[in-house]
């Protein structure tokens, strides 16, 4: 089914799309129908610039346990960064 | 037998009388033929339901897909529309039907058209296809697995779309429901309730449901296709509408 969840949280960034780098101000997550994964449901995971326009938009669609696997890395990551470095 | 088609993109009157993009197929034959308004699924107006448009016309019909992202990416690929559209909780519905309304008449005023228009739609256009039938004149109807015609969505989901079991006895056009038995929105339990509110009201309907399918099962670009479903929906969907939709 189209689930519609979404997450969406501020962030400040920049991404590549298909027009080369833009600054990211916002991200959307949810679980939904993929456009091109090859699975049933994925977590896709929008960065976007809403004030460029819709195509300014940096897509993944993750199979659920690669998702997880992703935000636990993200949170290795930044948990061994040495102090000071974090702004 | 002369056999072109002509597919196209062209601009329709929509919702509103807002000009909407639209990918129109259609026999190069003088007609008449029946017109097929066919709904995108949740990712958009994209490759795969073109083709279906195509298919459409490649077997006789004048078959329109009105792009329902259009207004909300104007230009964007259909991906990205499809994302800007999702944010927005989806397609309002009375929007929706305004603009199955615009895609009917468009078809209806084809110099080959016979008069006689159906409606298809696909995931969420299931839904959809259902909702313009109970809400606008139309000839016959084809809802392939839409969520949420019986059932609401869960709790916290932002979606713009609720259930719409109520408004069957204002059903204008015979339906053909094709379900996976495995898919659990909509789930069997709920093509059941939809079936008996059917009967209740004494409409004209066919149901399907196919073992081993799931949702999606007509999606030849994703794993959940399955080829037994798909090809004897397709050929369900023919009879239905060469049933309905013939001059």
């Amino acid at each position: 089914m189209c689930t519609y969840l979404t997450e969406k949280v501020s962030v400040r960034g920049s991404g590549k799309g298909a027009c080369g780098w833009f600054g990211v101000t916002e991200a959307s997550v949810y679980f939904d129908h993929p456009v091109h994964a090859q699975a049933g449901h994925t977590l896709n995971i929008d960065f976007l610039n809403p004030t460029a326009g819709p195509s300014a938009r940096v897509a993944v669609e993750l199979t659920a346990e690669s998702a997880r696997a992703l935000a636990k890395a993200i949170q290795a990551t930044l948990d061994c960064v040495p102090p000071g470095l974090l702004e | 037998m002369y056999d072109a088609v002509l597919a196209e993109t062209v601009t329709m009157r929509g919702d509103s009388g807002d000009e909407i993009e639209a990918y129109l197929a259609r026999p190069m034959r003088p007609g008449p033929s029946g017109g097929v308004v066919v709904i995108h699924h949740m990712p958009g107006y994209d490759e795969g339901t073109k083709e279906i448009t195509r298919t459409f016309a490649v077997h006789g019909y004048n078959a329109i897909m009105p792009n329902l992202y259009h207004r909300d990416a104007p230009g964007a690929s259909p991906d990205d529309a499809a994302a800007a559209a999702r944010a927005k909780g989806g397609v309002p519905d009375a929007r929706l039907v305004a603009d199955v309304a615009g895609a009917a008449a468009h078809l209806r005023g084809l110099s080959s058209a016979n008069g006689k228009v159906g409606v298809i739609g696909y995931c969420s256009g299931g839904r959809q296809a259902v909702l313009a039938a109970v809400s606008l004149p139309l000839e016959a109807a084809v809802d392939c697995y839409g969520a949420f015609v019986v059932g609401a969505p869960p709790e916290g989901m932002p979606l713009k779309a609720g259930p719409i079991k109520h408004l069957i006895k204002e059903l204008s056009c015979p339906l053909l429901g094709l379900f996976g038995a495995e898919d659990s929105h909509p789930s069997p339990q709920q093509v059941a309730e939809l079936e008996e509110e059917l009967k209740a009201q004494g409409k004209t309907y066919e149901f399907h449901s196919y073992e081993g399918a799931g949702h999606a099962f007509f999606a030849v670009n994703r794993p959940s296709y399955r080829p037994d479903a798909a090809l004897d929906g397709w050929q369900r969907i023919f009879t239905w509408f060469g049933r309905y939709l013939s001059s």
